[in-house]
């Protein structure tokens, strides 16, 4: 398959009245046509910022892209003019958001916030944008679309609203849609019909699309490829299979532990992943996890390992061999 | 939206009932009379009992009130329904019928005659001057709010923070003595108080709008300015609030140009507090301001507001509070209206 975009070395900064805060901190990776990447992490490890990096729409100030390249189709999005950056948005890569509620105008009608993109890019008139707004919206699955067309966000389910998003991201036909946790804000039966939607659309239509998550559950069936990131760094990515059969950092261990299991024992606690992410105005010297990690060496504190192949596409970041090296700190929290 | 429009309508009814009733027995209520003094000069007990006595003033209270709302006599066709004092002719046809009752304090002049001669000025005044706050004020806020924290940002705040705390009272005579006293380029006064008068100007051909603008200028720009001032504070906080809202983000991410994203999503979000002020601030100023009334000479509806009361000219005082109310509550209905036009999740149907 052809490669849709790489990036390279993305660093973004948030030049604030406290500090520099690192938000991505030299993130690359690859994606080619057709294929999903899922991004988890927790709240603040940079994986929104890192996605809206690669079509600029940090606000700025305070925001910086202050180093490396995205290649979409081989050029450089960080090198494009105003005008050409905003040609690629909404047209090539669509965006859907996190929250569904305050994501839409309220003040305009979904008609009109699905038209204008078409209008801008594809050069429809408004009858042409119309119909084609009630194609998107019955491909999305709302029911009675072409009536539907000049009612107002508020009119519509939390749900109904993330579809109108979707049909939003999807409008002209891009070739990667960003989908920054787009299903966090709804309850879970919601989740899976939007997931399910996402999953039918890209298969008909051929699209590539990245998956931002904190949820390790709701990827798992969607993504090819994932990407763990943690204070504003990968630091592990292999296929979907590999990494939750074979995670081989700490961090990744400590989050598939973290996740509640039907096969568990009733009554045991589920275990959590001591302490906080460091700040990310004063990273720390070494590995970012090391606080926080059970297997962690001197090493660990005073150097920050690269990502290294340990398998086919396995990428880790960590100087410890998981399945070799033992525990070092039962509780590395309290003693740090 | 009609039936929103008849209800409210309807509501107003109770609402003006309310101030007649408490305007007109508070103001009776306050210690003195019309008559106490003609200037310096205290009249005769007589004089007083005769004056009083014309004007009703020694009925009972609830008599004057009958009288001031529905008129000292009523009948429908030849039916009488009542007369309070049959030996005279009708002395007041009432509120309810459109009469807002003689004035005490003017002789041989009527409240409507009053408020029609001194209302057209204060009201092209305050139109004029909420206009000029409006085309100042929105653009200025807009453009310090998009270019936050910049130079053009730091000075627009400056120049506004300088009008909202410069009151009209030193506003007012600086333009005098810059443009009357040294320049010579307007007249300090005398607006409406010679051809071409303010009124029927539309109607009349041949208007001369350069001298009606010439007499103009300077109180509206006395007034506007410090609601420029407002607005432009106003239209800043609003815009930089709805510019961090996630829609627009949205919108960015559509590839719409920026001039779009602020045009079609942003300013009819941020609107709302803007429209929110115009409301009471139209009611308030189009019947009037006495400062810049003063400074400028214009007979306008301003003075009566205050006058009136320290003259105790009870019909005037009311006359002028029911003008005030009456406009208050029709602009706040335009507001609402508004709401609804500028907020889908604003119904007003229900």
């Amino acid at each position: 398959m052809a490669r849709l975009l790489e990036v390279k070395g993305l660093r973004t900064q948030f030049f604030t009245q406290d500090g520099v805060v690192n938000a991505v901190n030299g993130i690359s990776y690859t994606l080619d046509e057709g294929e999903t990447l899922g991004i988890v992490g927790e709240s603040g490890c940079g994986k929104s910022v890192g996605v809206m990096s690669l079509i600029r729409l940090i606000p700025s100030p305070p925001g910086k892209i202050v180093a490396g390249e995205v290649l979409f189709d081989g050029q450089d999005l960080l090198k494009m003019s105003d005008g050409e950056i905003r040609s690629v948005r909404g047209n090539k890569i669509g965006m859907i958001f996190q929250d569904p509620m305050t994501s839409l105008n309220p003040v305009l009608t979904i008609g009109r916030q699905i038209t204008e993109a078409l209008q801008l890019h594809l050069g429809m008139n408004n009858a042409q944008a119309r119909a084609r707004a009630v194609e998107l919206l019955e491909l999305v699955g709302i029911p009675s679309a072409a009536d539907r067309l000049d009612d107002y966000p508020h009119q519509f389910s939390g749900g109904m609203r993330q579809r109108v998003m979707i049909a939003m991201g999807l409008s002209c036909n891009p070739r990667l849609l960003i989908a920054d946790e787009p299903t966090t804000a709804l309850d879970v039966t919601i989740q899976a019909q939007i997931v399910d939607l996402v999953k039918k659309l890209r298969d008909e239509l051929g699209m590539a699309v990245i998956w931002i998550t904190h949820d390790l559950g709701v990827v798992a069936g969607l993504a090819d490829r994932m990407a763990v990131m943690y204070a504003g760094m990968i630091v592990e990515e292999a296929e979907v299979k590999e990494l939750y059969g074979n995670p081989r950092h700490p961090y990744t261990l400590g989050l598939l532990g973290s996740l509640p299991r039907l096969d568990q024992v009733s009554g045991q606690k589920l275990e959590s992943i001591e302490g906080l992410p460091p700040d990310l105005i004063a990273l720390p010297k070494g590995c970012p996890f090391y606080a926080r990690c059970k297997y962690r060496i001197d090493k660990c504190k005073t150097e920050n390992p690269s990502l290294q192949n340990v398998g086919v596409g396995h990428r880790i970041a960590c100087w410890i061999d998981v399945t070799k090296d033992p525990v070092t700190t039962e509780n590395p929290w309290q003693t740090a | 939206m009609l039936r929103f429009i008849i209800r409210r309508i309807l509501g107003f009814i109770p609402v003006l009932l309310g101030v007649v009733i408490f305007t007109f027995f508070m103001a009776r209520a306050i210690p003195g009379g019309p008559f106490d003094f003609i200037g310096d000069k205290s009249l005769p007990p007589s004089v007083v009992k005769n004056l009083e006595a014309k004007y009703h003033l020694d009925w009972p209270e609830w008599e004057q009130f009958i009288s001031y709302l529905i008129g000292d006599e009523l009948y429908i066709g030849p039916v009488k329904i009542f007369d309070l004092d049959p030996e005279t002719p009708a002395y007041s046809y009432g509120v309810l019928r459109g009469d807002l009752g003689p004035s005490f304090r003017y002789r041989g002049q009527t409240v409507n005659d009053i408020i029609g001669r001194t209302f057209p000025l204060s009201a092209q005044l305050g139109v004029m001057a909420i206009i000029l706050g409006l085309v100042i004020g929105v653009p200025a806020g807009i453009i310090s709010a998009l270019k936050q924290n910049t130079w053009l940002d730091y000075s627009a705040t400056f120049v506004a923070v300088l009008g909202v705390s410069i009151p009209s009272l030193v506003m007012a005579p600086l333009l005098i003595w810059i443009f009357s006293v040294n320049l010579g380029w307007f007249p300090a006064a005398t607006w409406g108080a010679k051809p071409p008068y303010f009124q029927n100007m539309f109607l009349t051909p041949g208007f001369d709008w350069g001298n009606y603008f010439s007499h103009a200028v300077m109180p509206v720009f006395a007034l506007g300015t410090g609601l420029s001032a407002t607005f432009a504070r106003l239209m800043r906080a609003s815009l930089l609030q709805v510019i961090r809202e996630d829609y627009i983000r949205t919108a960015r991410a559509k590839g719409l140009h920026e001039s779009m994203v602020i045009y079609r999503h942003a300013l009819k979000n941020s609107l709302i507090p803007v429209v929110t002020v115009i409301g009471p601030m139209f009611a308030a100023l189009i019947t009037g301001t006495l400062v810049i009334e003063q400074i400028f000479g214009l007979n306008g509806m301003g003075k009566h507001f205050v006058q009136s009361i320290t003259n105790r000219d009870y019909a005037v005082v009311l006359g002028t509070i029911l003008i005030y109310t009456i406009i208050l509550v029709f602009s706040n209905l335009l507001v609402d209206l508004a709401y609804g036009w500028l907020d889908p999740r604003i119904r007003l149907d229900a």
